[in-house]
């Protein structure tokens, strides 16, 4: 793609692809959750939007290709998160294994 | 009860189906935000109920609150005129809370259709218009909306006449627009919450036109 050259793979705007896909899908209860956490983490100043974009750009085009959208946004939270040293990336994965720990579903994780 | 229940068939133990969304192991992501949610918690960031009350305010954030906007638009010049002049201010006045964001409205007109997107992203009026449709965040759109406007917009089932001006505005983290669709034929004389039901989340996109009653 020529007219592309230079760009970053986020700058997509002029590029060509194909038909638009239609369909649409209600958020899930963790997906609000994770814009949730956005939303109130950046207006504590823990980090900005620009901080959450650098995550999710540099995350690369592999990123956004595999992975849904709130699944990148976590993972954009996240290193946001430990850069800001509210929790260290130790405590992040222990409490990960915690979870796992707990069982598969939400209800076993006594989520919610 | 004990939550174990392997052999449910889509039934819980109280006798409700169960959310597929809560039904099927947590994904890597999913476990991930549970972590991170209860870290913050556990830190003093933010609490259950913060979180819970930040949900409630984005689910009431509907285009139903844009089509409102819309309508009064329609039926107001002197308002027409101060929404256009400064979106922002304009909504602040109907008490809808949109936060930072420079809100820039775009109207349509006889000769002018107006689209918007964002090609680095999801940039979106998210705080009058809710949470962007999953189409508005693909590549496609981001990548063709700007390219060929025409196409995109029949795809939506939208046919322009030729001599009309397509103007694409490309949204930022800090600007972001919203469209006021032209009022339909045929609607003199209806009050502005007659004409709230014809705007549609897509007409205040651009990919689409309101109802005609």
């Amino acid at each position: 793609m020529t007219d592309t050259d230079g760009r970053r793979w986020h700058d997509m705007g002029g590029q060509t692809a194909g038909p638009v896909p239609l369909d649409e899908h209600d958020h899930a209860l963790w997906e609000k959750r994770v814009d949730a956490l956005m939303v109130l983490c950046s207006g504590k100043g823990l980090f900005t939007v620009d901080g959450l974009r650098r995550a999710l750009e540099d995350m690369g085009e592999d990123a956004f290709e595999r992975h849904s959208y709130y699944e990148r946004w976590i993972a954009a939270v996240n290193q946001n998160l430990v850069e800001a040293g509210v929790y260290t990336l130790a405590e992040l994965g222990a409490r990960m294994h915690e979870v796992a720990a707990r069982g598969e579903t939400y209800a076993q994780v006594n989520d919610g | 009860m004990p939550h174990d229940h392997p052999d449910h068939a889509g039934i819980s133990a109280s006798g409700h189906p169960f959310r597929p969304d809560n039904d099927t192991p947590l994904t890597y992501w999913q476990r991930m935000e549970v972590a991170v949610r209860e870290l913050l918690i556990e830190k003093g960031v933010t609490t259950p109920a913060e979180i819970a009350a930040q949900i409630d305010a984005m689910d009431a954030r509907t285009p139903a609150n844009g089509a409102r906007v819309v309508a009064r638009a329609w039926t107001d010049p002197a308002f027409k005129a101060r929404l256009l002049a400064d979106g922002s201010a304009a909504c602040r006045e109907m008490d809808f809370d949109i936060g930072a964001l420079n809100l820039v409205a775009v109207e349509n007109t006889d000769d002018v259709h107006n689209l918007i997107v964002c090609t680095l992203c999801s940039c979106y009026p998210r705080n009058l218009l809710g949470l962007p449709p999953d189409w508005y965040k693909t590549r496609e759109y981001r990548s063709r909306a700007v390219r060929e406007p025409r196409a995109v917009l029949r795809e939506f089932g939208v046919e322009l006449p030729a001599q009309t001006r397509v103007r694409v505005h490309d949204s930022t983290a800090d600007m972001r627009y919203i469209v006021i669709p032209a009022r339909p034929p045929g609607t003199e004389g209806m009050d502005s919450t007659s004409l709230a039901a014809l705007v549609t989340r897509d007409s205040m996109i651009g990919t689409g036109l309101p109802r005609c009653p």
